[in-house]
């Protein structure tokens, strides 16, 4: 076993590979539907499967969901783009090779911020983000003696964003994708299903002596279906690494495969049999030429980013980080959150209100943000029924908001009149109410008077009772105070 | 039977009601029955040609017909035809059957030309003589002991022997030019890109153009003319305009034109074609044109150059011929891998393996740079300075081989020398300009040569001008 001293004499050393399946509607190089979960072999045109004759045309939507990556990292955007031919034999790879990019990626450089829970940011740099194909699928089914492929798959857009040697921890890696895949979402170019496979990641990690200069060997990860287990064989990987180090043994570069049933990586292949891709440029497509105009119209039609709106939300908003955090995990909600505080300034009070009850509605249910009853509007002037003292903030919530749920119709008002729920503020109609309370408790007011101010609590109750929680509790204080302290 | 030669002769019987393209597709069926020993056609259209003749016919009385209506098209077995087989003479795609036609084709086919059939070539493309095709060899008309150039040489030989009007070829580095040459027909690689490649089975992606046979210049022109033009479905095709080449044949100006010493001067050079070629020049001169010698030392990177870069992207365009999705599939694999090696083994011609193996040496990590990378460079001074050289002459004139047709089994044990076949056609197809050859007399044992007229990119119209005046003259 590594002990936790041997251990904290290394730096781990991670770099990132993320392919996002672009949500395009056609494929990367024909028009063929990209929809999932159609029969096999049913998504395929004479170009997709590669017939003899057959040329490549690049989907420009394709092209314009790479450019929106690049310019939400702050990568530099390659105006010339040549493709490259990636070549090797496998069945599931109709052409032979795979159209990628090789020496000039769309992205250029750029970075992903991350918060850590210690509350540390920092921005990981990116190497590049480039446009590929996805190959088809190889199926061993049960009882089949030969292996089938459905080239459904095959021909789909991918970008991979490949991180430099950047983080240093599992937790580093694990923040990281969250950022990647609230970034592809954010921009609605990738729906980040990691189980699914419409986003996969392959971890490169080293283990090095703090302070060696050089980075250690690395070996690629591949095969892990979740975030948690990227950071469990991230993890794994460096132990097995310092291990071997330790006990004089050589990292060999080689590429390992993840089993999320035992936790540990086994060898797939070594540098050995590595494949020579022979990457050459792709002859049978023109370069893609990014002008200056379809560049700024990808640049308009931007949508908010996280970084952006958390920004907003913490210094317009004045909100604490961690609302701040929570409300722009997901983009519908910090769209909705945005538009919410558009309708009022009681920018606390939303966004309680977004992460306390709106949130647990929807986890109960486990409802997305667009299926919410309660728009933005009636949610203000929710809000609003607080600020002016109409109801407290727990009767809002816990009286007022679940009927708003129930007639999306009713103002919030109405709901809380027709509740009778409405705060009672007029001293008018409180005095006699305290009168009465006052009178029903003469010994308890003789108590108080010689010193048990402690009863101040009992006397309120019994006013809320009476006016059967409608008592505004300022006011009601306030008399309270006035006619036992004279 | 009336001789058919050119499509004019076709049009105007047609006219007078002479005939019929029934009776035209009847006289060329008729034809490729007597030279069948020719081996040109792999496979005859035969009922869906005399199909397509009666509705052309139909259309003809009813004024609908299109430009070419009346003209019998052959096309080479590496273009891609709806429903029919392609096997770019390989055992690789035995049993092959396209799904879509190409986009050269179907404007063809729009314009009522009727498809008679598909033409042997060399396997891939890959060849010089039509020596190495699964479907046999092809034999000159003109000698049959002699090979017909390739790898075109089943299109040559079809235009030759009167078997169609006019045929399709493909021209990566000769394969158009050369068998013209051999065969003594007009024969053209257009500009690179002028031509849409869908439907055109890849040998060498970024050389690939295909070109068209026929016995008159402007049969050629006319048919370019329709293929031409921006396609959708190749991003590389060019958006250029495209002038009616057929209708601006006129031609009456002084021009310059220079000959390379180099192609002259060639120690390979055959002494009648040397002289042939200079008698042009000098008929040139005295009719008052600008004529002047030019060094072009690039002449001997170009050979090494071209097989290089066409050998490297060859060896990925044909590594979607595996077995696993189509075409043939050995027998005797047990495993993934003995598929892949046996399939491929057993499926390809040796000069193909040939050329896989020497593009997969040259693209590999260790060599890439001296090798690809090198040769990508050359490519480009070999483009730069032949479009210096035509931007201050108008045309440039070289024989389009250094010898006229050999023996069959001739160079069989010697790739190279079979390479030195290309060495004057390979500069165009190096950088990406048009280039055409027309008959220029015969040699002593009366075998046709061949004159090559190369202009700058584009310039098919002048081109095809200038061929019309040469072939004038040159048969005064």
């Amino acid at each position: 076993m590594l002990s936790a001293e041997v251990k904290s004499k290394y730096e781990l050393v991670i770099g990132l590979e993320v392919h996002a399946q672009l949500l395009t509607k056609s494929k990367m190089y024909t028009s063929d539907s990209t929809e999932f979960g159609n029969l096999p072999n049913t998504h395929i045109s004479v170009i997709t499967l590669g017939h003899p004759g057959t040329l490549p045309k690049v989907n420009r939507k394709a092209v314009e969901f790479a450019i929106k990556m690049g310019l939400a990292c702050d990568s530099t955007i390659t105006r010339r783009n040549i493709f490259a031919r990636k070549n090797y034999f496998y069945p599931d790879l109709p052409k032979g090779y795979q159209i990628t990019q090789d020496k000039n990626p769309i992205c250029v450089g750029g970075n992903v911020p991350i918060t850590l829970s210690d509350g540390t940011k920092r921005e990981v740099a990116l190497t590049r983000i480039h446009m590929e194909e996805d190959a088809g699928k190889s199926m061993h089914l049960a009882g089949e003696v030969d292996t089938l492929v459905d080239f459904n798959r095959a021909g789909v857009p991918l970008i991979e964003i490949v991180s430099e040697p950047d983080m240093r921890s599992s937790e580093e890696a694990y923040v990281f994708l969250s950022e990647v895949k609230k970034l592809v979402k954010y921009l609605d170019i990738c729906d980040g299903n990691m189980e699914e496979g419409s986003l996969r990641c392959d971890a490169n990690v080293s283990a090095r002596l703090w302070g060696a200069e050089e980075y250690g060997k690395k070996v690629e990860v591949k095969n892990m279906n979740s975030f948690r287990n990227v950071a469990r064989a991230i993890e794994h990987e460096f132990e097995r690494q310092i291990l071997l180090i330790e006990s004089g043994e050589e990292i060999i570069s080689e590429t390992r495969t993840f089993d999320a049933a035992t936790g540990l990586t086994a060898s797939m292949r070594t540098k050995e049999d590595l494949n020579d891709y022979r990457y050459f440029p792709e002859p049978d497509l023109s370069p893609v030429i990014v002008s200056e105009e379809w560049l700024s119209s990808i640049q308009g039609a931007m949508p908010s980013l996280p970084r952006e709106l958390h920004h907003k939300f913490v210094n317009e908003y004045g909100l604490p980080e961690y609302d701040a955090g929570v409300l722009t995990d997901s983009k519908e909600i910090a769209l909705y959150f945005e538009e919410l505080c558009t309708l009022t300034r009681n920018y606390k009070a939303a966004s309680n209100l977004m992460m306390g009850p709106v949130k647990s509605y929807l986890n109960e249910l486990t409802l997305h943000i667009s299926d919410f009853p309660i728009g933005p509007k009636r949610l203000a002037e929710l809000i609003q029924l607080i600020d002016d003292g109409k109801v407290n903030f727990s009767v809002a919530t816990q009286k007022v908001y679940p009927e708003m749920l129930i007639h999306a119709e009713k103002t919030p008002l109405a709901i809380a009149q027709e509740l009778n729920l409405i705060q009672d503020s007029d001293e008018g109609s409180l005095i006699p109410i305290v009168e009465s309370v006052l009178a029903e408790n003469v010994v308890k007011v003789a108590e108080y008077k010689s010193g048990k101010k402690g009863l101040m609590a009992m006397f309120m109750g019994q006013v809320m009772k009476k006016s059967q929680g409608k008592a505004d509790p300022k006011v009601a204080t306030k008399i309270l105070m006035e006619l036992l302290d004279n | 039977m009336e001789k058919f030669i050119s499509f004019d002769e076709i049009k105007k019987s047609l006219e007078n009601r002479e005939t019929d393209c029934s009776a035209i597709v009847k006289y060329y069926l008729q034809n490729i029955q007597t030279k069948a020993h020719l081996n040109a056609f792999v496979e005859v259209y035969e009922q869906s040609a005399l199909a397509q003749a009666e509705l052309i016919n139909e259309k003809i009385a009813s004024g609908k017909a299109g430009r070419l209506a009346g003209m019998v098209i052959g096309i080479k077995d590496v273009l891609c035809y709806d429903a029919h087989e392609a096997n770019a003479s390989s055992k690789i795609l035995q049993g092959f059957e396209s799904q879509f036609t190409g986009t050269a084709v179907q404007r063809l086919i729009d314009e009522d030309a009727i498809v008679i059939g598909r033409l042997n070539c060399d396997e891939f493309g890959m060849g010089s003589s039509n020596e190495n095709s699964v479907h046999g060899r092809v034999l000159n008309a003109a000698d049959e002991t002699r090979v017909p150039g390739g790898s075109s040489g089943g299109s040559a030989v079809a235009v030759q022997a009167n078997l169609c009007t006019v045929s399709l070829g493909t021209d990566t580095g000769g394969s158009v030019r050369q068998p013209a040459a051999f065969t003594g027909i007009v024969g053209i690689k257009p500009t690179y890109s002028r031509v849409s490649r869908w439907g055109l089975i890849a040998y060498a992606s970024s050389f690939d153009t295909i070109g068209v046979f026929s016995k008159t210049v402007k049969d050629n022109a006319l048919v370019m003319e329709i293929m031409a033009g921006h396609d959708n479905f190749d991003s590389t095709a060019s958006r250029k305009p495209v002038p009616k080449y057929s209708e601006l044949l006129h031609f009456d100006k002084r021009v310059k034109i220079a000959y390379i010493k180099e192609t002259i001067e060639s120690p390979a050079l055959q002494p009648e074609i040397k002289a042939n070629t200079l008698a042009v020049l000098e008929k040139l001169k005295n009719e008052g044109h600008q004529v002047e010698e030019v060094d072009f030392p690039l002449l001997k990177y170009t050979l090494p150059t071209y097989y290089i870069l066409t050998t490297a992207e060859a060896s990925s365009n044909l590594s979607r011929f595996d077995g696993v999705k189509y075409g043939y599939r050995t027998p005797n694999a047990h495993n993934l891998e003995s598929m892949y090696k046996l399939t491929r083994s057993e499926g390809f011609g040796e000069e193909v393996k040939r050329r896989i193996m020497l593009g997969t040496f040259v693209l590999s990590a260790s060599y890439y740079d001296a090798y690809f990378t090198k040769a990508q460079k050359v490519r480009r001074m070999i483009k730069e300075s032949t479009e210096d050289l035509l931007n201050k002459f108008d045309y440039i004139i070289m024989p389009t081989t250094p010898s006229t047709a050999f023996k069959f089994g001739e160079h069989s044990n010697d790739p190279v020398a079979m390479y030195l076949e290309d060495l004057f056609t390979v500069q165009a197809s190096v950088s990406g300009v048009p280039a055409l050859s027309i008959p220029n007399g015969k040699d002593k044992l009366g075998l046709p040569i061949g004159l090559q007229i190369i202009t700058n990119s584009f310039k098919e119209a002048e081109l095809y001008a200038f061929a019309n005046y040469l072939s004038a003259f040159n048969s005064n």
